[in-house]
């Protein structure tokens, strides 16, 4: 298998969480590289660990100890002010549940993280539309959440999420949410962004079929990440 | 723009919730305007008042008299300009529901000394050479529609009987804070019937008023006044014109302080209705501030957005409770208008009104942003689904 530049370093990450005066480790020594341009799947029963560390590949959720890089920046050493505009302009998130904003178009919610970057409006505009065609919704960009499908709303949050051009894609259950068509769909969509675009892909699911998708599966069970099972790209 | 568009939106993502909030608020900021400017009526004696007329009463009390005779000492002192002097009459008019203010004054000097009482001169030369005439301020007149001619009876508490008296003059307010709901007849014609009925009481006046050569001399002549009357059989207390009212006003100081104390408890319900909306609000939408989060908005942003939607809340409401105010105060002021020489609503009312909504809305949204801001954004997005 060929061995990509890594562009996401994690190295004896530990996390836990308290309840009362109980510690429940969550992340046990976790270390792990991920190449850039790669697709990785990230499997396991529920409670194992895997949105947790997505989290904190994220910068969502902070370390209890070891060391995260993304694109050579330590991310656990960056503070909170820092760390928001390290997310906005290198990570691109998708939710199982959309996360769209219920009361902006799809097109406003497309725009949303670029309101943080200096373009002009007429600037965001471009951006937007171009994010809104590769997901083939540029016809649908006045309509409100409610007013489409799941895949749609799902295509306008995976929109969302490239419209900053991040560095990396995480994908939380992207398919969770959905029929088997539009799951379908919103794999191909990502598969060809990582192909087509080369974009950086960290996905967790409990779906084999999903999974199948990535060029890379981990497995975590009980906060301890198994043995790499890779497969080639389709 | 689209930080406004989204408040808008957010605002109205729940109408009925948020329009009964912004009727809560309309009726709250109309009430704080209708007791302000019930507070502003009764000081509005007092801000119309002039800085160069001084009030000579009796020490004592007010419903002491003084006796006739002062007016040529008074008339020595330095710094007399000029002066005059009234007797509170206390006479109803057909029924004791019909009040208004009913005064004996010297009458030539007296209108002399109140520039803004506005007399037509045909109407003030009638007034002045009928012993039994007597003049009312247009507000009155309106009332009880009154005509120039017409005969009107009061019955005298103070002054037993029956008093006729015959409409010489309709006077109108130079300001619009004078009081146009006076009534003004002769001195001279009380006391001659007084001189007849109880001639004890007679050759005698309630208050002198007193104009100054200088306002700034003003206190200077009110402690020569009263030195010239010490030791006398009655004593004097000269004030100025302002602090006559106000010691009035302060007759009745502990109502006007339950009135100012129920406009701040109005303010501190509407803080504690917009509250409620603002916390439901930002715990249903604890989520959606996880969102903004995780795509780099920073906690100043979020805090922007709640209390930018309080604060347009609150200002909606506000807008409409002071578009409502002034009507309201008209009607109100139909009702106890009698008591007020003027119920109108003062612009202080309005920034006060407008001072309140923005308190309301930031203190409604401080615990909800907090909340916000802090959550941490792995638990807001657990929130949704």
């Amino acid at each position: 298998m060929e061995i990509k530049t890594p562009i996401v370093e994690i190295e004896h990450v530990n996390k836990s969480y308290h309840r009362g005066t109980r510690t429940i480790p969550v992340l046990v020594d976790i270390t792990l590289d991920i190449g850039e341009g790669e697709f990785l799947a990230l499997m396991g029963p529920s409670g194992s660990g895997k949105s947790t560390l997505l989290n904190l590949i994220a910068a969502l959720d902070n370390v209890d100890s070891g060391l995260i890089r993304v694109g050579g920046i330590d991310i656990t050493k960056l503070t909170e002010t820092e760390l928001a505009a390290w997310r906005s302009v290198n990570v691109g998130f998708i939710f199982q549940f959309y996360n769209l904003i219920p009361v902006l178009t799809a097109f406003e919610n497309v725009e949303l993280p670029l309101l943080l970057t200096g373009l002009s409006r007429g600037e965001r505009r471009q951006h937007v539309e171009l994010a809104l065609q590769v997901v083939n919704l540029a016809n649908r960009m006045d309509h409100y959440p409610g007013q489409l499908s799941g895949g749609e709303q799902q295509r306008v949050a995976i929109a969302r999420a490239i419209v900053t051009d991040p560095t990396i894609l995480v994908a939380d259950e992207p398919t969770g949410d959905l029929d088997r068509v539009a799951a379908e769909e919103i794999l191909e969509l990502m598969d060809r962004l990582n192909l087509e675009s080369h974009k950086t892909i960290i996905m967790v699911t409990h779906d084999p079929r999903a999974a199948k998708k990535a060029h890379t599966i981990r497995h975590l069970d009980k906060g301890i990440l198994n043995n790499v099972h890779s497969q080639a790209a389709p | 723009m689209y930080i406004l568009k989204l408040l808008l939106r957010n605002a109205f993502r729940h109408k009925l919730r948020t329009s009964l909030t912004i009727l809560s608020i309309t009726i709250a900021i109309l009430a704080f305007g209708l007791l302000r400017t019930f507070i502003s009526a009764w000081y509005a004696g007092a801000e119309a008042s002039s800085a160069s007329r001084l009030v000579t009463r009796n020490a004592i009390s007010l419903i002491f008299p003084l006796p006739l005779s002062y007016k040529d000492k008074i008339r020595q002192v330095d710094g007399v300009k000029q002066f005059a002097w009234g007797t509170w009459f206390a006479g109803i008019y057909i029924d004791e529901k019909n009040f208004f203010a009913n005064y004996a004054i010297d009458a030539k000097d007296y209108m002399a000394l109140y520039p803004e009482f506005i007399l037509p001169p045909d109407q003030k030369k009638a007034f002045l050479n009928d012993r039994k005439g007597f003049c009312a301020g247009r507000k009155l007149i309106e009332r009880y529609h009154w005509k120039i001619g017409d005969t009107v009876i009061l019955k005298g508490t103070i002054y037993p009987g029956n008093w006729e008296f015959v409409l010489r003059g309709i006077y109108h307010g130079r300001d619009e804070s004078t009081d146009e709901r006076l009534f003004f007849f002769h001195w001279d014609y009380l006391n001659e019937t007084v001189k007849k009925t109880s001639p004890r009481r007679a050759d005698q006046v309630g208050w002198y008023v007193v104009e100054v050569t200088d306002p700034n001399r003003a206190a200077e002549v009110a402690q020569a006044i009263d030195k010239t009357f010490k030791n006398s059989l009655a004593e004097t207390l000269t004030e100025t014109e302002k602090s006559f009212f106000l010691s009035f006003i302060s007759m009745v100081g502990a109502i006007i302080v339950a009135i100012q104390l129920v406009s701040f408890v109005v303010i501190i319900i509407i803080i504690a209705v917009a509250a409620n909306t603002m916390a439901m609000t930002a715990r249903e939408r604890i989520g959606e501030y996880a969102i903004f989060k995780t795509l780099g908005f920073r906690g100043w942003r979020i805090a922007g957005m709640i209390i930018g939607e309080s604060l347009l809340l609150t200002m909606i409401g506000c807008l409409f409770g002071i578009a409502l105010t002034p009507p309201a105060a008209k009607v109100f002021g139909k009702i106890v208008g009698t008591y007020f020489p003027t119920f109108r609503v003062e612009i202080e009312t309005i920034y006060m009104d407008i001072g309140a909504s923005i308190l309301v809305g930031l203190c409604a949204a401080i615990i909800p942003t907090w909340r916000a801001v802090r959550i941490r954004i792995a638990d807001g997005l657990r929130r949704i689904g």
